[in-house]
């Protein structure tokens, strides 16, 4: 495994995933995955599906529990905590403390249909950071004009396009100003012209913060361009990883050589063959 | 067996017995009203459509209890007829459920794809045979879990004829506080749990029913 | 055969129970509506201790007749436990009870309906469960069970005869007693029925309309 990462790698990890397993009955997700990430890291995540990408994702975002294994983020357990010593399963209390340091978004969007767009965005300011409703707005209307939708903020979802919608979603995730972003193919589900709005705005964030993210993606030339690693999972663990360029034009593994192929047939087919492999 | 009461069941099985046959027939009849007016409100013909509307409507449209009242006492005074209680009951009850019933008929022949009735069309069959052999067997299959519901209200709705003195286990239950008043709670425990266990039968019935109708399909 | 003097004697008298009549209906309601979102969410718990013996005793509930536990509330209430209601809100809490079981599956299908990624997305922003139901799930899985509850309301209008067996003077009962004074029950039972008809039959025009205006409505408020 090609380690040129050294941009990131002379800070303290910020996520560790130790010998994470993931089993649904018979089936295993992951199997005994170990990952490292670091702050202000910008990971792609590429695989076929059911390669196991968007179960790391969400077993960070506390969306699924492991079998077993443990996540560390940011020097604390997610999933476990210390009682009197011991290392135990974590209650929801230690949940919801460590959670606030993560945040996702959506292939689906999950726009709450009933609140306006500034709604949408203040509501876990608000509900979640405690911060009083004008402060609240403030922020929500700064976050809400970096990602293009000052106009928006009285409509609701159903009268936004998908590309707006997602950068509603994305606005909202990133104004709770989390330690790590998680980006669960939130391309997939549009229109390709409106995939354009959505990566720009990503690439906006990519390059200003110190947000570590994670973005889980078909969009290979995005990968390329985004991403300080790129990790290539398959059957459950990690392939082959290193920088876009090591990964994209050196491709070591057979399985990741394969994989590239179906996409190597010119930049416009790489999203259709993504979609032909859904 | 002090604290089971089961002395109380003999008199209450008699009941029992009265509110089964009442539950039986009526749930015939009013599975023969369904269909009538279920199909005939889809007929197009306005003569049948219209009068079954209104029967509908106005079974719908009003109380079980005051149906009953209306055709046991006013009834026989109108037409100037004998009606037995039972006579009464079950045409109360038939005619009400019959009229529920039928919207589920409607709607689940409404259900069915339209491209089985072109294929039978295709077929050269009369709309009879179209009916009969292709739209209601895969209706049924949908109207069963309405029918189910309907049946269970039914036999809840069976105990209202104690209020015109039918002999069944409601009345029976009744005449026995009489006789001992301070058995009250465990005569009442006992009428819950006849009802509760008829309840059950009829549901597993229907689950039957379901799972034989679903027979054959993915 | 019909009189109509006898019709105007007996017109006032039967108009003046209406109010008795739709009194029980709102009342009960609001107490099965109270009732059966606990119910409801106590259905759905994972504490199996909890979950199980609610939905026993809502099963048995919806599954005997309201006249048998009207009875119960009258004639055990009394007796073994020493708590007497009048008849009228005796009548009230077994309509409550009875339908908030119903209430509390029309309840459970609305919460079903919200797709799965607002609890997702709530969990994501980190809401924590009690604000992910109040501020997410139940504004969005009420509304449209509208429709339904008002069938309900319509549905324990027409029930309420039945508290006349427990002796309220509901319409039924006031043209039982008008009709035996005088043994005429063609005219006095024929109005009832006409009254549930023209009240009930608007009523169900009413809510379907409600119906209609809330799939309009779903466009706006479809989530995705």
């Amino acid at each position: 495994m090609n380690q040129n990462i050294a941009k990131y790698q002379n800070k303290q990890p910020i996520v560790r995933y130790r010998k994470i397993t993931k089993a649904y009955g018979e089936r295993t997700v992951l199997n005994e995955l170990d990952l490292d990430i670091y702050p202000g890291e910008k990971l792609a995540l590429i695989g076929p599906s059911g390669s196991g990408k968007t179960t790391i994702a969400r077993l960070l975002m506390t969306l699924e529990k492991p079998s077993s294994g443990t996540i560390e983020v940011d020097g604390e357990m997610l999933w476990h905590m210390l009682a009197k010593g011991k290392l135990v399963q974590a209650n929801e209390k230690h949940l919801q403390r460590v959670r606030g340091k993560i945040g996702m978004v959506f292939q689906h969007f999950n726009l709450f249909p009933h609140m306006t767009i500034l709604r949408n965005v203040t509501e876990a300011l608000v509900h979640v950071r405690k911060l009083d409703k004008d402060e609240a707005a403030r922020r929500a209307e700064s976050m809400l004009e970096r990602v293009g939708l000052s106009e928006h903020v009285g409509h609701y979802p159903s009268q936004l396009s998908g590309g707006q919608k997602q950068r509603v979603a994305i606005a909202r995730a990133l104004v709770m100003e989390p330690k790590i972003m998680l980006f669960d193919e939130v391309t997939s589900a549009l229109d390709p012209e409106l995939v354009g709005e959505v990566l720009q705005v990503i690439k906006g964030i990519a390059s200003q913060g110190d947000t570590a993210m994670i973005l889980i993606t078909h969009e290979m030339d995005f990968a390329r361009d985004v991403a300080d690693r790129v990790l290539f999972t398959d059957g459950g663990s990690i392939v082959e990883q290193g920088t876009p360029e090591e990964i994209f034009e050196r491709p070591q593994s057979p399985r990741l050589q394969a994989f590239l192929s179906r996409f190597l047939k010119g930049e416009p087919n790489s999203r259709v063959a993504a979609g032909a492999e859904q | 067996m002090d604290g089971l009461h089961l002395e109380l069941l003999p008199p209450l099985l008699k009941g029992f017995k009265t509110t089964l046959m009442l539950t039986a027939l009526s749930i015939v009849a009013a599975l023969v009203f369904a269909m009538l007016a279920g199909l005939a409100r889809m007929s197009l013909r306005v003569w049948f459509r219209w009068p079954a509307a209104a029967y509908v409507e106005v079974f719908r449209g009003t109380s079980l209890l005051v149906q009953l009242f209306w055709i046991y006492f006013a009834l026989p005074m109108l037409l100037d007829i004998q009606l037995s209680a039972m006579t009464a009951a079950v045409l109360a009850l038939s005619l009400n459920y019959g009229a529920y019933g039928s919207e589920v008929v409607r709607s689940s022949i409404a259900a069915v794809p339209k491209g089985q009735t072109e294929a039978a069309i295709a077929l050269n069959m009369t709309p009879s045979q179209r009916l009969r052999s292709i739209i209601l067997p895969q209706a049924w299959r949908m109207m069963l879990p309405g029918f189910g519901n309907l049946q269970i209200e039914l036999l809840k709705g069976t105990s209202l004829v104690y209020l015109i003195t039918l002999a069944d286990v409601t009345y029976q239950a009744m005449m026995l506080r009489t006789y001992d008043l301070s058995s009250t709670a465990a005569i009442f425990v006992w009428l819950l749990v006849l009802y509760f266990a008829a309840a059950s039968v009829l549901t597993w019935l229907v689950r039957f029913a379901e799972r034989r109708a679903a027979a054959g399909r993915s | 055969m019909w009189k109509w003097e006898y019709v105007e004697k007996i017109m006032p008298k039967l108009l003046e129970a209406i109010p008795v009549a739709v009194g029980a209906a709102l009342a009960g309601f609001t107490l099965a509506v109270l009732l059966g979102l606990p119910i409801a969410l106590a259905r759905r718990s994972r504490n199996r201790w909890l979950s199980a013996p609610v939905a026993a005793a809502a099963e048995f509930v919806r599954s005997t007749p309201l006249l048998v536990q009207l009875f119960v509330l009258v004639f055990v209430l009394p007796q073994s436990f020493g708590i007497r209601l009048s008849p009228f809100w005796a009548g009230v809490l077994g309509l409550g009870i009875h339908y908030s079981t119903y209430l509390s599956e029309v309840y459970r299908s609305g919460i079903e309906a919200v797709p799965k990624g607002q609890w997702e997305a709530a969990i994501a922003l980190n809401f924590g469960k009690w604000r992910t139901w109040r501020r997410i799930v139940l504004p969005q899985s009420v509304p449209p069970t509208l429709p339904v509850m008002g069938n309900y309301l319509i549905t324990m209008f027409k029930e309420t005869p039945t508290l006349s067996a427990i002796t309220v003077v509901e319409l039924l009962m006031t043209a039982k007693i008008a009709g035996s004074a005088s043994f005429r029950y063609v005219e006095a039972f024929t109005l009832v029925g006409l009254i549930f008809l023209l009240l009930s039959y608007p009523s169900a025009l009413l809510v379907r309309l409600l119906e209609q205006r809330m799939q309009r409505r779903e466009g706006r408020v479809t989530s995705r």
